[in-house]
Protein backbone atom coordinates (compact mmCIF):
# COMPACT_ATOMS: atom_id res chain seq x y z
CA UNK A 1 0.00 0.00 0.00
CA UNK A 2 1.23 3.35 -0.46
CA UNK A 3 1.63 6.51 1.29
CA UNK A 4 -1.25 7.93 0.00
CA UNK A 5 -3.80 5.27 0.48
CA UNK A 6 -2.77 4.31 3.81
CA UNK A 7 -3.72 8.49 4.75
CA UNK A 8 -7.05 7.57 2.74
CA UNK A 9 -7.71 5.07 4.77
CA UNK A 10 -6.98 6.68 8.22
CA UNK A 11 -8.58 10.10 7.28
CA UNK A 12 -11.53 8.00 5.84
CA UNK A 13 -12.21 5.95 8.83
CA UNK A 14 -11.92 8.95 11.16
CA UNK A 15 -14.36 11.22 9.30
CA UNK A 16 -16.72 8.17 9.04
CA UNK A 17 -16.34 7.25 12.70
CA UNK A 18 -16.71 11.10 14.16
CA UNK A 19 -19.70 11.09 11.64
CA UNK A 20 -21.27 8.40 13.13
CA UNK A 21 -20.38 9.83 16.60
CA UNK A 22 -22.30 13.29 15.30
CA UNK A 23 -25.53 11.39 15.37
CA UNK A 24 -25.24 8.90 18.00
CA UNK A 25 -23.79 11.00 20.90
CA UNK A 26 -26.12 11.48 23.73
CA UNK A 27 -24.32 15.04 24.54
CA UNK A 28 -24.98 17.99 21.73
CA UNK A 29 -21.61 19.91 22.57
CA UNK A 30 -19.50 16.38 21.71
CA UNK A 31 -21.60 16.13 18.59
CA UNK A 32 -20.76 19.69 17.43
CA UNK A 33 -16.82 18.38 18.72
CA UNK A 34 -17.10 15.38 16.55
CA UNK A 35 -18.75 17.12 13.72
CA UNK A 36 -15.23 19.96 13.80
CA UNK A 37 -13.39 16.25 14.10
CA UNK A 38 -15.08 14.95 10.54
CA UNK A 39 -14.19 18.44 9.22
CA UNK A 40 -10.98 18.87 10.04
CA UNK A 41 -10.72 15.03 8.39
CA UNK A 42 -12.46 15.52 5.40
CA UNK A 43 -10.07 18.71 4.79
CA UNK A 44 -7.10 16.28 5.42
CA UNK A 45 -8.77 14.09 2.83
CA UNK A 46 -8.78 17.74 0.24
CA UNK A 47 -5.12 17.78 0.95
CA UNK A 48 -4.93 14.72 -0.37
CA UNK A 49 -6.95 15.42 -3.66
CA UNK A 50 -4.72 18.73 -3.74
CA UNK A 51 -7.62 21.19 -3.08
CA UNK A 52 -5.47 23.28 -0.93
CA UNK A 53 -7.36 26.30 -0.67
CA UNK A 54 -10.48 24.57 -0.30
CA UNK A 55 -9.16 22.91 2.79
CA UNK A 56 -7.61 25.47 4.76
CA UNK A 57 -11.03 27.41 3.93
CA UNK A 58 -12.92 24.37 5.24
CA UNK A 59 -10.62 24.79 8.63
CA UNK A 60 -10.39 28.09 8.84
CA UNK A 61 -14.34 29.51 7.72
CA UNK A 62 -16.07 25.84 9.03
CA UNK A 63 -14.59 25.09 11.66
CA UNK A 64 -13.49 28.38 12.97
CA UNK A 65 -16.65 30.37 12.55
CA UNK A 66 -19.63 28.04 11.66
CA UNK A 67 -19.31 25.22 14.13
CA UNK A 68 -18.22 27.91 16.58
CA UNK A 69 -21.67 29.25 15.89
CA UNK A 70 -23.26 25.79 16.89
CA UNK A 71 -21.33 25.38 19.49
CA UNK A 72 -22.25 29.19 21.24
CA UNK A 73 -26.09 28.05 20.37
CA UNK A 74 -26.17 24.64 21.48
CA UNK A 75 -24.48 26.54 25.12
CA UNK A 76 -27.07 28.73 25.28
CA UNK A 77 -29.78 27.31 25.01
CA UNK A 78 -31.09 25.11 27.76
CA UNK A 79 -32.40 22.35 26.29
CA UNK A 80 -33.21 18.58 28.64
CA UNK A 81 -31.74 16.88 25.62
CA UNK A 82 -33.07 13.59 27.21
CA UNK A 83 -36.60 14.29 26.54
CA UNK A 84 -35.60 15.01 22.82
CA UNK A 85 -34.23 10.97 22.12
CA UNK A 86 -37.01 8.96 23.02
CA UNK A 87 -38.02 7.02 20.33
CA UNK A 88 -34.28 7.03 19.21
CA UNK A 89 -34.02 3.03 19.23
CA UNK A 90 -37.54 2.82 17.36
CA UNK A 91 -36.49 4.41 14.59
CA UNK A 92 -32.64 2.82 14.12
CA UNK A 93 -33.88 0.09 11.96
CA UNK A 94 -35.86 1.84 9.65
CA UNK A 95 -32.59 4.36 9.91
CA UNK A 96 -30.63 1.67 8.90
CA UNK A 97 -32.59 0.40 6.35
CA UNK A 98 -33.17 3.48 4.59
CA UNK A 99 -29.24 4.37 4.78
CA UNK A 100 -28.03 1.34 3.70
CA UNK A 101 -30.19 1.56 0.53
CA UNK A 102 -29.59 4.72 -0.41
CA UNK A 103 -25.95 3.98 0.12
CA UNK A 104 -26.02 1.36 -2.21
CA UNK A 105 -27.93 3.64 -4.68
CA UNK A 106 -25.13 6.08 -4.74
CA UNK A 107 -22.61 3.52 -5.05
CA UNK A 108 -24.31 1.72 -7.60
CA UNK A 109 -25.54 5.16 -9.59
CA UNK A 110 -22.39 6.90 -9.49
CA UNK A 111 -20.69 3.66 -11.60
CA UNK A 112 -18.41 3.36 -8.66
CA UNK A 113 -16.90 -0.17 -9.32
CA UNK A 114 -15.88 0.90 -13.29
CA UNK A 115 -14.11 3.53 -11.40
CA UNK A 116 -12.21 1.83 -8.49
CA UNK A 117 -11.37 -1.00 -11.14
CA UNK A 118 -10.17 2.05 -14.08
CA UNK A 119 -7.83 3.36 -10.89
CA UNK A 120 -6.51 6.84 -12.86
CA UNK A 121 -4.50 8.81 -11.49
CA UNK A 122 -5.64 12.01 -10.27
CA UNK A 123 -4.57 15.07 -12.44
CA UNK A 124 -2.58 17.63 -10.98
CA UNK A 125 -4.21 20.71 -12.86
CA UNK A 126 -1.82 23.45 -10.64
CA UNK A 127 1.24 21.74 -11.90
CA UNK A 128 0.38 21.51 -15.57
CA UNK A 129 -0.90 24.94 -15.15
CA UNK A 130 2.52 26.17 -13.60
CA UNK A 131 0.27 28.40 -10.79
CA UNK A 132 -0.70 27.51 -7.35
CA UNK A 133 -3.89 25.72 -6.61
CA UNK A 134 -5.04 29.30 -5.04
CA UNK A 135 -4.26 31.03 -7.96
CA UNK A 136 -6.00 28.43 -10.28
CA UNK A 137 -8.69 28.77 -8.40
CA UNK A 138 -8.96 32.77 -8.12
CA UNK A 139 -8.20 32.84 -11.93
CA UNK A 140 -11.59 30.69 -12.84
CA UNK A 141 -13.29 32.36 -9.81
CA UNK A 142 -13.39 35.59 -11.40
CA UNK A 143 -13.03 34.95 -14.92
CA UNK A 144 -15.74 32.46 -15.83
CA UNK A 145 -17.65 32.35 -12.47
CA UNK A 146 -17.54 36.13 -11.54
CA UNK A 147 -21.52 36.36 -11.65
CA UNK A 148 -22.18 33.74 -9.40
CA UNK A 149 -19.29 35.19 -7.03
CA UNK A 150 -21.07 38.32 -7.03
CA UNK A 151 -23.97 36.75 -6.38
CA UNK A 152 -22.48 34.85 -3.32
CA UNK A 153 -21.54 37.81 -1.97
CA UNK A 154 -25.32 38.94 -1.90
CA UNK A 155 -26.65 35.84 -0.40
CA UNK A 156 -23.97 36.26 2.41
CA UNK A 157 -25.34 39.63 2.89
CA UNK A 158 -28.55 38.72 2.78
CA UNK A 159 -28.06 36.20 5.36
CA UNK A 160 -26.48 38.20 7.98
CA UNK A 161 -29.40 40.92 7.23
CA UNK A 162 -32.14 37.83 8.21
CA UNK A 163 -29.67 36.54 11.10
CA UNK A 164 -29.76 39.98 12.72
CA UNK A 165 -33.03 40.79 11.94
CA UNK A 166 -34.70 37.70 13.41
CA UNK A 167 -32.44 37.69 16.51
CA UNK A 168 -33.39 40.99 17.39
CA UNK A 169 -36.14 41.82 19.62
CA UNK A 170 -36.69 45.69 21.02
CA UNK A 171 -38.16 44.27 24.89
CA UNK A 172 -40.99 46.43 26.83
CA UNK A 173 -39.76 48.40 29.96
CA UNK A 174 -35.94 48.85 29.61
CA UNK A 175 -34.37 51.65 30.58
CA UNK A 176 -32.65 53.52 28.31
CA UNK A 177 -31.41 57.43 27.98
CA UNK A 178 -32.73 59.89 26.08
CA UNK A 179 -30.60 62.87 26.02
CA UNK A 180 -32.66 65.36 24.02
CA UNK A 181 -35.44 64.70 26.33
CA UNK A 182 -33.18 64.92 29.34
CA UNK A 183 -32.21 68.49 27.67
CA UNK A 184 -35.29 69.51 27.19
CA UNK A 185 -37.09 68.97 30.87
CA UNK A 186 -38.30 71.99 32.46
CA UNK A 187 -38.91 72.56 36.45
CA UNK A 188 -42.68 71.39 35.75
CA UNK A 189 -41.89 68.15 34.50
CA UNK A 190 -40.00 66.91 37.54
CA UNK A 191 -41.09 68.99 40.67
CA UNK A 192 -44.50 68.48 42.70
CA UNK A 193 -45.56 70.15 45.23
CA UNK A 194 -47.20 68.11 47.48
CA UNK A 195 -49.06 69.09 50.85
CA UNK A 196 -49.41 66.23 52.99
CA UNK A 197 -52.27 66.51 55.14
CA UNK A 198 -50.79 65.43 59.11
CA UNK A 199 -52.33 62.58 60.96
CA UNK A 200 -52.79 62.43 64.48
CA UNK A 201 -50.87 65.60 65.11
CA UNK A 202 -49.91 66.23 68.90
CA UNK A 203 -49.42 62.42 69.92
CA UNK A 204 -45.96 61.96 68.03
CA UNK A 205 -43.11 64.50 67.20
CA UNK A 206 -42.94 67.77 67.93
CA UNK A 207 -46.45 70.37 66.98
CA UNK A 208 -46.25 71.46 63.97
CA UNK A 209 -45.70 74.91 63.43
CA UNK A 210 -48.74 76.23 61.54
CA UNK B 1 -4.02 3.97 -5.79
CA UNK B 2 -6.51 5.06 -4.68
CA UNK B 3 -9.36 6.38 -7.57
CA UNK B 4 -12.49 7.97 -7.86
CA UNK B 5 -14.25 5.43 -6.69
CA UNK B 6 -12.47 5.65 -3.36
CA UNK B 7 -14.07 9.14 -2.74
CA UNK B 8 -17.55 8.15 -4.40
CA UNK B 9 -17.90 5.60 -1.45
CA UNK B 10 -17.03 7.69 1.20
CA UNK B 11 -19.14 10.69 0.20
CA UNK B 12 -22.23 7.93 -0.41
CA UNK B 13 -21.64 6.52 3.21
CA UNK B 14 -21.47 10.17 4.86
CA UNK B 15 -24.80 11.00 2.97
CA UNK B 16 -26.03 7.95 4.65
CA UNK B 17 -24.63 8.74 7.86
CA UNK B 18 -26.49 12.02 7.60
CA UNK B 19 -29.74 10.75 6.25
CA UNK B 20 -29.74 7.52 9.30
CA UNK B 21 -28.85 10.59 11.77
CA UNK B 22 -32.31 12.68 10.55
CA UNK B 23 -34.59 9.40 10.88
CA UNK B 24 -33.04 8.74 14.33
CA UNK B 25 -32.57 12.46 15.89
CA UNK B 26 -36.10 13.69 13.99
CA UNK B 27 -37.24 15.62 17.55
CA UNK B 28 -33.66 17.50 18.11
CA UNK B 29 -33.24 20.13 15.85
CA UNK B 30 -29.63 20.67 16.61
CA UNK B 31 -28.80 17.11 15.55
CA UNK B 32 -30.88 18.04 12.35
CA UNK B 33 -28.95 20.60 11.37
CA UNK B 34 -25.70 18.87 11.84
CA UNK B 35 -26.94 15.95 9.77
CA UNK B 36 -27.69 18.79 6.89
CA UNK B 37 -23.77 19.88 7.60
CA UNK B 38 -22.64 16.13 7.38
CA UNK B 39 -24.72 15.85 3.79
CA UNK B 40 -23.27 19.03 2.83
CA UNK B 41 -19.76 18.02 3.10
CA UNK B 42 -20.66 14.36 0.77
CA UNK B 43 -21.21 16.48 -1.43
CA UNK B 44 -18.62 18.60 -1.45
CA UNK B 45 -16.10 15.57 -1.25
CA UNK B 46 -17.87 14.57 -4.22
CA UNK B 47 -17.09 17.90 -6.04
CA UNK B 48 -13.45 17.90 -5.17
CA UNK B 49 -12.55 13.97 -6.42
CA UNK B 50 -14.42 15.18 -9.53
CA UNK B 51 -12.42 18.40 -9.79
CA UNK B 52 -8.91 16.34 -9.47
CA UNK B 53 -9.49 13.17 -10.99
CA UNK B 54 -11.14 14.76 -14.03
CA UNK B 55 -9.24 17.80 -14.37
CA UNK B 56 -11.62 20.24 -13.90
CA UNK B 57 -11.44 23.60 -11.50
CA UNK B 58 -14.93 24.41 -11.79
CA UNK B 59 -15.62 21.60 -9.07
CA UNK B 60 -13.39 23.28 -6.75
CA UNK B 61 -15.62 26.49 -7.64
CA UNK B 62 -18.90 24.98 -6.93
CA UNK B 63 -17.66 23.80 -3.69
CA UNK B 64 -16.39 27.40 -2.53
CA UNK B 65 -19.96 28.21 -3.67
CA UNK B 66 -21.20 25.44 -1.36
CA UNK B 67 -19.59 26.67 1.40
CA UNK B 68 -20.69 29.72 0.93
CA UNK B 69 -24.28 28.86 0.80
CA UNK B 70 -23.84 26.41 3.51
CA UNK B 71 -22.86 29.09 5.84
CA UNK B 72 -25.75 31.40 5.16
CA UNK B 73 -27.92 28.01 5.81
CA UNK B 74 -26.37 27.38 9.17
CA UNK B 75 -26.57 31.27 10.15
CA UNK B 76 -29.85 31.30 9.62
CA UNK B 77 -30.95 28.31 10.85
CA UNK B 78 -29.29 28.94 13.82
CA UNK B 79 -31.05 32.45 14.44
CA UNK B 80 -34.08 30.51 13.45
CA UNK B 81 -33.72 28.03 15.96
CA UNK B 82 -32.82 30.83 18.90
CA UNK B 83 -36.15 32.59 18.05
CA UNK B 84 -37.56 29.24 18.32
CA UNK B 85 -36.47 28.45 21.95
CA UNK B 86 -37.07 32.26 23.47
CA UNK B 87 -40.76 32.02 21.93
CA UNK B 88 -41.54 28.11 22.85
CA UNK B 89 -38.88 26.70 25.42
CA UNK B 90 -38.35 23.72 23.48
CA UNK B 91 -36.19 22.74 19.80
CA UNK B 92 -38.79 19.70 19.89
CA UNK B 93 -39.58 19.21 16.55
CA UNK B 94 -42.70 16.89 17.55
CA UNK B 95 -43.73 19.75 19.35
CA UNK B 96 -43.64 22.40 16.60
CA UNK B 97 -47.42 21.67 15.26
CA UNK B 98 -48.75 25.15 15.50
CA UNK B 99 -50.02 25.02 11.82
CA UNK B 100 -51.78 21.86 12.54
CA UNK B 101 -54.26 23.04 14.80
Amino acid sequence: MTLEAVLFYAFASVTVAAALGVILVRNSVHAVLLLVLTFFSAACLWLLTRAEFLAITLVLVYVGAVMVLFLFVVMMLDVKYESLRVGFVRFVPLALIVAGVMAAELITVLGTRAQLARSAPGVDMASAAGVGNTELLGMAMFERFLLPFEIAAVILTVGIIAAVALTLRTREGTRHQSASEQVAVRREDRVRVVKVASVGAGKVGPEPDA
Amino acid sequence: MISLGHYLVLGAILFSISIAGIIINRKNMIVLLMAIEIMLLAVNMNFVAFSHYLGDVAGQVFVFFILTVAAAEAAIGLAILVVLFRNRRTINVAELDALKH
